[in-house]
């Protein structure tokens, strides 16, 4: 059983670090007091009233970092993103990373009574957090049911810029969050491990949805293909096709993008054909991350 | 001032039990924030985790729902007097409240304090009481409905026994035989205007006529049973029409009721004064207040009634 999938300690310690840096001395005297309180093992009651207050001590500022510092955490686990986190949601964080974790059963009730019990803002707190706590694999059921919630902010919390589920869903739930990620008109770019874990299954589901919005006369955001691309056949080369026809750049952008994932011989004669896309490719000028930016104002 | 113009407060209505046709008469009647105390549910309870959903849906679909009718709302939570003498589940409940009280937007521990006077309740109570004081809230008590003068009396002894200060906690529920006591204790007074029982707002002029607008409060208690969500706005509009001064009809319907429970630092008026944008085109766990074939309202909620043809005479 895995344990930890970052360091704790340095975990906190960088956390506290963007916490003191992006909040009052006021705000870090109270967060110092409570981590202090929250170590003790009976400490159950601490923990939540912390948790529930924090906002009211420390406010909800976005915090500010640095590009040295976004490293750091990328570093410290990969994927890890703290950047628009709020300093609420680094103190509830660090309240986590604070709670004794020796004794397993005792950490995961702790932790299952704030989410169970948790408003919004503590449930963006505790989802975005899932990355650096311990006992990752206790929480696969948690993630996937932050999958469902129809709460934008708490969706985001769990689907974007954060690495756990990349790590730990199994194949029905990750599915579940990239077609849910598209369903509620969310950029894909900011998935983490979109490419690593795009499998031939997905790509079928994202196909029939494709069709679905089709038949309904609607258009389908160009970044649904980026998980297709590399699962072309001769079912899907008849979507992409119908995307390069498409008369708005963005979209055969992104068919030319999909074939270029592709080892298929039809997706690669077809890129043939679009000698002025496929050199932006190799150049790097056209890339999925550039597609999720460009489509980002009609999502 | 016209009534129409005034802004009300209601500080205890229980919304789980309304329907949204409540929430916008009461927004067109000026009632801008609301308190849901947390209440027994007509029926008790019978596991702890019917109690955990209910406070959860305090803090949130019933204030999303609020939210969508341009009125914000805010909630006390407690155990309630009732179900404290279900004293297997009362413990875990007691256990469930740290997990709570503290949230954002919670205005208060409440509605406690007695019904039958039981040993249990009295136990509940005073449990509940050293929680508040621990956690600095104001506390809302529910006084009983049988021996009201006596059980009024002792809530609010216990209270002082606890150390909690008469200024944070508000005594519901009064009438014109308790109303002295609890104003020369330094508590609040808060009115509950019900049809036919309880205060009536006639009598409800009367007693501000008296005792003046100080530590005074009215709200409806309004919930599944014969209650009337507006009875806020009407005993204001009756007051102002026998005579009593539009500014004293603002403290003891909006202002009190702020300041009592703004002491929870959870309750601000600025929460409210920009204008109310709605839009119901908002879900909230994928529901919501409309139904099918119903135009969403976006932007500000619009009055479409005069005040006037919200009273019943």
């Amino acid at each position: 059983m895995q344990v930890f999938q970052a360091d704790v300690e340095k975990s906190r310690d960088f956390l506290y670090e963007l916490f003191k840096r992006n909040t009052s001395d006021e705000a870090t005297d109270w967060l110092n007091d409570k981590l202090e309180k929250v170590k003790g093992a009976n400490s159950a009651r601490e923990l939540y009233w912390a948790f529930s207050a924090a906002p009211r001590f420390v406010g909800k500022t976005v915090l500010q970092l640095q590009e040295s510092e976004l490293s750091k955490a990328d570093v410290l686990r990969p994927g890890f993103n703290p950047s628009k986190w709020t300093t609420d949601q680094t103190a509830r964080t660090l309240l986590l990373l604070s709670i004794p974790h020796q004794d397993q059963n005792e950490f995961l009730h702790k932790l299952n009574q704030l989410f169970s019990t948790a408003e919004m803002g503590e449930l963006v707190a505790l989802y975005a957090s899932l990355p650096l706590l311990p006992y990752p694999g206790d929480f696969k059921l948690r993630a996937a049911e932050g999958i469902r919630t129809n709460m934008g902010t708490v969706f985001e919390a769990i689907a974007l810029d954060n690495p756990y589920p990349a790590d730990y869903l199994d194949e029905g739930a990750w599915n579940q969050l990239v077609l849910k990620t598209v369903f509620v008109g969310k950029p894909l770019y900011r998935i983490y491990g979109l490419e690593i874990r795009s499998n031939p299954t997905l790509a079928r589901i994202l196909s029939d949805y494709a069709h679905e919005r089709w038949a309904a006369g609607r258009t389908v955001t160009p970044e649904l293909w980026r998980p297709v691309g590399p699962f072309l056949n001769a079912f899907l080369m008849e979507d992409i096709k119908r995307v390069f026809a498409h008369p708005e750049q963005i979209q055969q952008e992104a068919a030319a993008l999909a074939c270029s994932q592709s080892n298929f011989i039809p997706a690669k004669e077809l890129l043939e054909a679009h000698p002025v896309l496929k050199n932006k490719i190799e150049t790097g000028e056209l890339n999925w991350n550039y597609i999720g930016r460009k489509s980002l104002p009609a999502n | 001032m016209a009534p129409e113009k005034m802004m009300f407060i209601d500080p205890h209505i229980h919304m789980t039990s309304r329907t949204t046709d409540d929430y916008a008469r009461m927004q067109e009647a000026g009632i801008v924030a609301i308190i849901e105390p947390s209440f027994w549910l007509g029926q008790p309870r019978t596991e702890i985790g019917s109690f955990k959903d209910y406070f959860s849906s305090l803090l949130g679909w019933e204030r999303f729902r609020a939210s969508q009718f341009g009125i914000k709302h805010y909630c006390t939570i407690g155990l309630n007097s009732k179900e404290a003498n279900n004293e297997a589940l009362a413990e875990q409940v007691m256990e469930l409240l740290p997990l709570f009280v503290l949230k954002e937007g919670v205005v208060g521990v409440g509605e406690i304090g007695y019904d039958d006077q039981t040993a249990a309740e009295d136990k509940y109570y005073r449990l509940q009481l050293d929680l508040a004081k621990e956690v600095g809230l104001p506390v809302q008590i529910h006084t009983p409905h049988r021996d009201k003068k006596a059980g009024t009396i002792r809530s609010m002894k216990v209270a002082m026994e606890h150390g909690i200060k008469p200024h944070m906690v508000i005594v519901d529920h009064n009438n014109e035989e308790t109303v002295k006591d609890t104003l020369d204790g330094g508590f609040w007074a808060a009115f509950t205007i019900y049809p036919n029982s309880k205060m009536g707002n006639e009598r409800m002029v009367e007693i501000v006529k008296q005792y003046g607008t100080e530590r005074i409060i009215v709200n409806s208690s309004a919930d599944w049973g014969v209650s009337d969500p507006l009875s806020v706005p009407k005993t204001a509009s009756l007051m102002l029409e026998r005579g009593i001064p539009a500014e004293d009809v603002r403290m003891v319907c909006y202002q009190n009721a702020l300041d009592a429970f703004g002491q929870s630092g959870q309750m601000n008026e600025s929460d409210w004064l920009q204008p109310a944008n709605v839009d119901q085109r908002d879900k909230f766990q994928d529901n919501s207040v409309l139904r099918g074939g119903q135009t969403p309202v976006v932007g500000e909620f619009k009055t479409r009634n005069e005040l006037k043809e919200n009273i019943v005479k």
